[in-house]
């Protein structure tokens, strides 16, 4: 709002009524720890609630409906489809735009477990007994993460762990790993064209992982595959694939004995 | 004494700077560091200079807290630090009062003096006789208590910065502008430190 006008003002600078062009640059060039004790752009809701007046645990429990998860996702992958190359490039524009949520469901999810540990709704996470049952730990190692998104990350996005969680088994590859989603929600009431059967939209999904893995400081690369079996026919298997500098770290860890 | 807190993302970017002083027996809640004017820096220079203790602790160390990791002598300045699942620093700088008389005087709470006046009392005095004089968590910044009030402040301060990471209109590394999220971390200061 600010800017359009102080860009106007700009352009008659040299009118007679230019006292406030002049003070505008001065503000915004302070130094951030003095800026912003006035705040003359600031527009708080009419009922004076801020973000910063909501609890964060007021919509723990609370489910959102199916029918317009699937609405806005569909229309998610259709912005993604326009103009893209192909399916690797649409699966990347997916994967794109859950990246940002994984970063922050992670912080989310932290601060839910450790306010949760407290088990009272009493504001921040100030009570004593914090300190008695120890508030939940950073993941250092690879098997921590893999169990943080297999259990309270899933349960978190879809109200149940996922399915399996396994370790390449070929040498080669001692980087991979799969998680695996028998019925992913997301795809749901997704429909694949035949000619692109290889489309998988859970790619979302992986995004999600790729930014919680990223968050956490294990660099990796996570793609979902379709893997149908009888039963379950949308069956997805996310292969995460951690990058060299997490392997290394992790050998270094393994000698120092950190779990 | 005096606090000097920033938050830095993952990237080391710095996000968000605040100074403040303590609010507990009798302190008006303005930082008098033993820097002169001119050197404020100081503050920002001792602070990054610990992240490489805060990297090394980082993979030791799973909790989100972890504690008073660095000191810095010359300027009797030691630093706390907290990380967050995601990866963003909250490092605090903080620093005793030189002498017992520093923290009570309001007189020349004048804007342009805040950090003169504590400079000319460490150029006169120099011993750590303040360390020992109030019972308060300012006396000693080693102390279980002040690890405490200090985990409080980080926990109150990462509640607040887990709303701003919600806010669809913060993305990830960004500078924390808001003067809501500004007053909330004064505010907290007020409460703990």
């Amino acid at each position: 709002m600010a800017h359009p006008r102080h860009g106007s003002m700009l352009s008659f600078g040299g009118g007679p009524n230019n006292t406030t062009p002049s003070e505008k640059p001065l503000f915004q060039n302070a130094p951030i720890s003095t800026a912003s004790q006035s705040s003359p752009g600031l527009r708080v809701p009419s009922n004076r609630k801020t973000i910063y007046d909501r609890h964060l645990n007021r919509s723990r429990n609370a489910e959102l409906s199916r029918a317009s998860f699937a609405f806005l996702f569909s229309e998610m992958v259709t912005y993604a489809q326009r103009r893209v190359t192909g399916i690797q490039d649409l699966e990347r524009r997916l994967n794109e735009q859950g990246y940002p949520l994984g970063l922050r469901l992670l912080d989310l999810l932290f601060y839910r477990t450790i306010a949760g540990s407290s088990s009272s709704s009493s504001a921040s996470a100030l009570s004593t007994s914090s300190t008695t049952s120890s508030p939940p730990n950073r993941p250092l190692r690879i098997l921590p993460l893999l169990h943080l998104i297999h259990g309270p990350l899933w349960r978190l996005l879809f109200n149940r762990p996922a399915d399996a969680l396994e370790h390449s088994v070929s040498p080669d590859t001692p980087n991979e790993y799969m998680i695996t989603d028998n019925d992913p929600m997301v795809n749901t009431y997704i429909s694949v064209p035949r000619e692109m059967s290889m489309l998988n939209c859970a790619a979302f999904v992986a995004g999600i992982i790729e930014g919680v893995c990223d968050g956490c400081g294990f660099e990796a690369k996570v793609s979902a595959h379709n893997q149908p079996s009888e039963m379950w026919p949308g069956r997805t298997v996310f292969l995460l694939r951690f990058g060299e500098s997490v392997m290394e770290r992790e050998v270094v860890l393994e000698k120092a004995g950190v779990k | 004494m005096s606090y000097y807190f920033t938050i830095l993302s993952p990237t080391d970017a710095p996000l968000f700077n605040i100074a403040f002083g303590t609010s507990k027996s009798g302190g008006d809640g303005i930082a008098r560091f033993r820097f002169p004017d001119t050197a404020q820096y100081m503050n920002q220079f001792i602070i990054h200079s610990s992240l490489d203790i805060v990297e090394e602790a980082q993979w030791m160390n799973g909790n989100l807290y972890l504690k008073h990791i660095d000191t810095y002598p010359p300027a009797q300045a030691y630093i706390s630090a907290f990380l967050t699942p995601s990866g963003a620093r909250f490092l605090l700088l903080h620093q005793p009062p030189q002498l017992p008389s520093t923290s009570s005087s309001g007189g020349n709470t004048g804007s342009s003096s805040l950090l003169g006046s504590s400079f000319s009392a460490s150029a006169l005095g120099g011993g750590s006789s303040g360390r020992a004089s109030s019972s308060s968590i300012a006396a000693n910044p080693t102390a279980p208590q002040t690890e405490e009030a200090v985990r409080q402040f980080m926990n109150e301060v990462y509640e607040n910065y887990v709303k701003t990471v919600m806010s669809p209109f913060y993305r990830v590394g960004l500078e924390i502008k808001s003067p809501v999220f500004r007053a909330r971390v004064t505010a907290a200061g007020k409460k703990w430190l």
